[in-house]
């Protein structure tokens, strides 16, 4: 078979039928494919949130609130709070990274994640398990920062940085503090609502116990966000 | 040897792509910054390679000689941009810390030099055969490369310790060890290549 | 003030070829002689400058617009392929010295990564995160294209001039040609690695 003339209706022709069987099976694959990659977004996202709180048996996590600028998932066991996901941006060594930090009821800190960095290879990027590794000073699990200084040694804290990333581990630092304020902001909220909820859980187990919550927080405080009521 | 033979070895040693044609340099370099991260990325070009091979060898006489390289790279991207989906939704870790270089693979000019030099004057068996051959030659080299840099690097190899991480030369997972451990692999597959030949 | 950060960081901090690893076929290929080296320099800049604006309008009024952001890989090369042929021509009617300096390296230009890749930095937006308070807007987006562009030259400038002193140079066997370009090109990342942390 001889190559077909380029003559203009040829051209057009063959670019036009290419460029449309391209389309149409992009398409077809772009429908096939997007439901896995919403929920493996969507999973990524529980699991980061689950390996950062208690792991209380029957563990129930509320829909997401926005508390000064951050995300903060709370959780329940069995109808009373056990501690909440907070989701905290900062600008690191390489660029900026995401970090889930978890507490407990006593705003403990029980685990953390990196969801996304960009520090750099084998320096900065310790920061993915050095503050978890109970090693000196380095491990921030079980503690608070309301009780303990959280910033580097270098700088007067309680906390060792990695070594030779002491950009990285400030940077991590503070995020974990910005994470524990919204936290704290929350919390405060929360207590004042506190007879509220616990009356409305007692009533009925099954009614929607935040919405009572969140409504007593906002009459008190002005700097918690109206989010959408929270499922329990 | 016979034809077919010669067309799926010539990618692997004689022509290899990173040490013989020296092309697709960017994500050789980006990439191996471990033997994992090395090899899905040679794997993932490994894809787009042989599905734009067969296709554009398919297509060799109906597109015109003037609109030749558009009609190619809207094949190559459609392809590329598959696998974009399919990384996405089933590899989603893979694909996140290959990033940019995933959609990239549009420009590696492995992809659309195979396809000017062999598919667009080969049947579709032989553009197949070439496509794999290759690919798999661009997967050994960042494979091997992704190893050399991960071991001197971080003491590992496939993710697996074989020395503690603190005497490895961390130069080697930084941007500088890239070209300089390209550049002595290189130089000894040079002298290698200078000993078979005599 | 975050423009001024937005250029160092592009040009030095995060050199596209020393750190990033885009653009480095052209790197090796046309890095010779410092005149090519300088004209390929100056080609990038225009085209990787104007693809970026286009670009970045796409995505934002098309690509976003439809829900079809998976075609993003295969308008943006489309777009790139047919940019770089409309310079050629115009370039060719309104100025001719310049397209006598800048001619030949357009067609090596489609398929130089670096604009690509600048391309899908700026459009996704994920380039701001390397500067701190800098927003993933049109104008800053294409002043970071920009400064990308003159970090791309000034490596390639400096790496000319190295290799220019090279060639005259006895190299071991193994090593002549891209092995030792490769070193060389290890050293100068090197060196651009002690601006990191800078911005």
């Amino acid at each position: 078979m001889k190559r077909l003339e380029s003559n203009l209706k040829n051209m057009s022709l063959s670019l036009t039928i290419v460029a449309l069987a391209a389309a149409a099976l992009l398409g077809g694959l772009y429908v096939l494919t997007e439901e896995p990659i919403a929920r493996q977004k969507a999973e990524k996202q529980q699991k980061a949130i689950t390996s950062v709180l208690p792991a209380t048996e029957g563990i129930e996590i509320a829909e997401p609130e926005m508390v000064d600028g951050m995300t903060l998932y709370k959780a329940y066991a069995g109808g009373e709070f056990a501690g909440a996901a907070v989701q905290a941006e900062e600008n690191g060594f390489g660029g900026k990274f995401k970090v889930m930090v978890g507490f407990d009821k006593d705003g403990n800190i029980v685990n953390y994640e990196v969801l996304e960095h960009q520090e750099t290879p084998g320096l900065g990027d310790h920061m993915v398990s050095w503050f978890k590794t109970d090693k000196g000073n380095q491990s921030v699990i079980g503690r608070s920062p309301a009780t303990a200084n959280f910033t580097v040694g270098k700088d007067g804290g309680d906390v060792d940085a990695i070594t030779a990333a002491t950009i990285s581990s400030r940077a991590f630092l503070k995020a974990v503090c910005h994470a524990y304020e919204a936290y704290a902001d929350q919390q405060a909220d929360a207590e004042s609502g506190a007879t509220a909820l616990s009356e409305a859980a007692e009533i009925a187990e099954t009614a929607d116990i935040t919405a009572g919550e969140d409504a007593a927080g906002n009459e008190t405080s002005s700097e918690s966000n109206n989010e959408t009521p929270v499922q329990s | 040897m016979n034809k077919p033979m010669k067309t799926l070895t010539n990618g692997l040693l004689r022509e290899n792509p990173t040490f013989g044609l020296v092309l697709g340099m960017c994500p050789t370099l980006a990439t191996t910054t471990s033997a994992i991260n090395g090899m899905s990325m040679g794997l993932a070009t490994l894809f787009v390679l042989v599905c734009s091979n067969v296709v554009i060898s398919l297509l060799r006489n109906l597109i015109p000689d003037k609109v030749h390289i558009p009609a190619y790279i809207v094949v190559i991207a459609s392809f590329v941009t598959m696998v974009q989906l399919l990384m996405q939704a089933y590899v989603p870790a893979i694909y996140e810390t290959l990033g940019l270089f995933i959609p990239l693979i549009v420009v590696n000019c492995i992809v659309l030099g195979r396809a000017e030099a062999f598919a667009a004057k080969n049947n579709v068996g032989l553009s197949a055969l070439d496509g794999l051959g290759m690919g798999l030659g661009f997967t050994l080299s960042l494979t091997v490369l992704g190893a050399i840099r991960e071991l001197l690097g971080s003491g590992m190899c496939f993710g697996m310790p074989v020395f503690p991480e603190q005497y490895g030369m961390l130069i080697f997972v930084l941007a500088p060890g890239a070209f300089i451990a390209l550049a002595y692999l290189m130089a000894g597959v040079n002298k290698l290549r200078k000993r078979m030949d005599a | 003030m975050v423009y001024f950060l937005i250029i160092i960081s592009a040009i030095f901090v995060n050199n596209i070829v020393f750190s990033q690893f885009l653009g480095i076929c052209p790197f090796l290929g046309v890095s010779k002689k410092i005149d090519t080296a300088a004209g390929m320099g100056a080609a990038v800049t225009f085209v990787l400058t104007l693809a970026t604006v286009v670009t970045y309008l796409l995505q934002k009024y098309v690509l976003v617009q439809f829900h079809v952001e998976f075609l993003q890989t295969i308008l943006f090369i489309l777009v790139i392929a047919a940019l770089v042929q409309i310079i050629e021509i115009v370039l060719k009617k309104i100025s001719p010295s310049l397209y006598q300096a800048l001619g030949v390296f357009l067609p090596l230009i489609t398929t130089n990564c670096c604009i690509l890749g600048v391309a899908i930095l700026v459009a996704d937006g994920t380039w701001a995160g390397k500067v701190p308070g800098a927003e993933a807007n049109l104008l800053q987006g294409t002043v970071y294209a920009f400064a990308t562009a003159l970090g791309f030259a000034l490596a390639l400038i400096l790496f000319a001039g190295i290799r220019e002193q090279l060639s005259m140079n006895k190299v071991p066997k193994a090593m002549e040609g891209t092995p030792i370009a490769l070193l060389t090109a290890g050293l100068l990342a090197m060196a651009f690695m002690g601006f990191s942390g800078v911005v």
